[in-house]
């Protein structure tokens, strides 16, 4: 089962696009997400797939474009980073409130200051309360099974909203790295095929795709956006649930790392969290009882069977790759944090911002914080609940 | 990951560094190998220093921060030796490569208290033998598997000769350069 191969994340994900071959593709470059769109625009012009490429002058026409498209019923794509995402912020909006299942394909990069290109999750994590559902990936492997459980989450009927697949800039979208793909006609299979109820170009069929609403109409709309994203919860485990009879591997909302019997957890999203697995074996070896909750879906955001899974631990190290200027930690942070205190779960719980504007993080930094998380518990270290890994003096 | 072998590369923009690793990950995964190959990037521009990774394994490898204690460390242009750290955290055993019409005696001059194995060869030389065009990465590639031993030389050449037929489909002329430089390069690395 299965066909081994080698490819960069950006690769992969174009692949996923490939086998799953959308109706429409609006895009606008930009680093580390742009071979995205080149692979795909080869991939037409080659006669491989029938997506119809649109180049559009910006990320906030790449966006209104795929709405439209979307709206008139085409399964459509995109893809973007950093300021581009930013660019998009008015119509991300527009698109998850139409209830429109488009997909698209996150780079992960810093907003600027201080111009950046390298691996941050501020951009998706500055659109987290856009109504987008996010799902983020360890690796190559993962970015590629999640482009192909994208739509099959994104369109279902009892969801309906777009979907952001989100890998780690450069660190996997540009590294060369083992990965297993499904069989073309199996993947086409499970990706199916687009069949809205409602749409513009629906014959006999007139509607109004985002009209005005008046006070006593858009709570409503908002609360059954809400609803919406609930849902997607139940499907996301459905969707994944089905992917694993024909990948052999098994996703949820998250992955827990030897987390069953761990007294210290770090719970992290992407590419980080594969060098966390190797701390863990390391420090497991030497008698350590540590472990990793690495987070997978971010929205919806699955804080109850978070703080779950982390019932058994005495202290939990939450990780961000992202500053959110609050003064009060990253949202990862603030949001598992009050997930746990809603689960009365009694663990200490510090919020560590790593990995800025692509500064590294190796074995031996988490190995650093799982001795930390050891101070803390036996009290001889008082816990900061808020700080910087990594930043130089 | 006992097992695995991590390489750092040092070269300047526009040299093929970056795809010299990108190839040298191939090939080991042709050979059933678990391959990382990836580059950092800072501000990219011809002429400067930039810096490229391998990871090759018998086991998945899920480490993804870059290499900071190379088994083995490319230099692909030597002008590198007196602005870089290019000998930072190598492996007691480990080795250099330095692309160079020096010496390892000579080279080593340059290196302060690096006292593990030196390796040189001149990639201008072998490319304008076979090649008539300096691409250094094509020699420095073919070196550096000799040196590290992670793919048997005819196994090498083999998956090589494959891929660059594919490569250059389009020029299937250079191919027989290439593979001379592939070949010439294992024999003069010293």
């Amino acid at each position: 089962m299965g066909i081994k191969n080698r490819m960069s994340g950006n690769e992969a994900v174009a692949h996923a696009i490939s086998q799953i071959d959308p109706d429409v593709m609006p895009a606008f470059p930009i680093t580390p997400s742009t071979e995205i769109p080149q692979f795909v625009s080869n991939m037409i012009s080659a006669g491989k797939i029938h997506t119809e490429f649109i180049p559009v002058e910006s990320e906030h026409s790449a966006m209104s474009a795929a709405m439209g498209s979307e709206a008139a019923g085409a399964r459509t794509i995109t893809a973007t980073s950093s300021c581009g995402l930013a660019l998009m912020w008015e119509v991300l909006y527009v698109a998850a409130s139409s209830r429109l299942p488009i997909a698209m394909c996150v780079v992960n990069r810093g907003l600027t200051g201080p111009l950046n290109i390298n691996a941050e999750h501020s951009d998706s994590m500055g659109a987290r309360d856009s109504g987008w559902i996010q799902i983020y990936a360890e690796n190559n492997q993962e970015v590629y099974d999640n482009m192909l459980q994208a739509y099959r989450i994104a369109e279902h009927k009892d969801v309906r909203l777009p979907i952001m697949i989100c890998q780690d800039g450069f660190i996997t979208s540009h590294a060369l790295c083992n990965i297993e793909l499904i069989e073309d006609d199996k993947a086409r299979a499970f990706a199916g095929t687009y069949e809205p109820e409602h749409y513009l170009l629906k014959e006999g069929e007139t509607m109004a795709m985002g009209p005005y609403a008046t006070s006593p109409y858009g709570m409503e709309a908002k609360r059954a956006q809400v609803q919406g994203m609930m849902n997607a919860k139940q499907v996301i485990l459905d969707v994944a649930k089905e992917y694993e009879k024909i990948s052999g591997r098994s996703y949820g909302f998250f992955e827990s790392y030897k987390l069953e019997d761990a007294e210290y957890a770090v719970v992290i999203i992407g590419s980080a969290a594969g060098t966390a697995k190797d701390a863990v074996d390391a420090l497991r070896s030497q008698g350590k009882k540590v472990g990793i909750l690495k987070v997978r879906v971010f929205r919806p955001f699955p804080g109850e069977e978070m703080a779950e899974a982390l019932k058994g631990v005495k202290a939990v190290a939450i990780m961000d790759r992202a500053e959110s200027y609050s003064g009060n930690g990253g949202p990862l942070g603030a949001e598992l944090m009050a997930a746990m205190y809603r689960a009365g779960n009694e663990a200490v719980a510090v919020n560590i911002v790593y990995g800025l504007s692509g500064r590294d993080i190796t074995v031996e930094d988490f190995e650093g914080v799982y001795g930390r998380l050891e101070r803390i518990a036996d009290g001889s270290e008082k816990p900061e609940f808020y700080s910087y890994l990594g930043l130089r003096e | 990951m006992g097992n695995m072998t991590e390489i750092r590369w040092h070269g300047r923009g526009g040299q093929g560094a970056k795809t010299a690793a990108l190839l040298l990950a191939d090939v080991a995964f042709k050979t059933g190998k678990h391959v990382q190959g990836f580059p950092e990037y800072g501000p990219e521009r011809m002429g400067a220093p930039i810096t490229a990774y391998n990871r090759i394994s018998d086991e998945e490898i899920r480490v993804h921060s870059n290499i900071y204690d190379p088994d083995f460390v490319v230099v692909v242009d030597e002008t590198l030796l007196h602005t870089v750290d290019v000998t930072a955290g190598i492996k007691r055993g480990g080795a250099i490569l330095v692309n160079t019409e020096l010496s390892s005696e000579e080279v080593s001059h340059f290196l302060g208290a690096y006292h593990e194995r030196i390796y040189t060869i001149n990639a201008r030389e072998v490319c304008m033998k076979t090649l008539g065009k300096y691409f250094p990465n094509t020699p420095m590639l073919a070196a550096i598997v000799k040196i590290t031993g992670i793919i048997p030389r005819e196994q090498f050449l083999q998956e090589m000769e494959e891929s660059l037929r594919h490569k250059f489909e389009k020029k299937p002329e250079v191919l027989g350069g290439n593979m001379m430089a592939l070949k010439m390069a294992m024999e003069e690395v010293r």
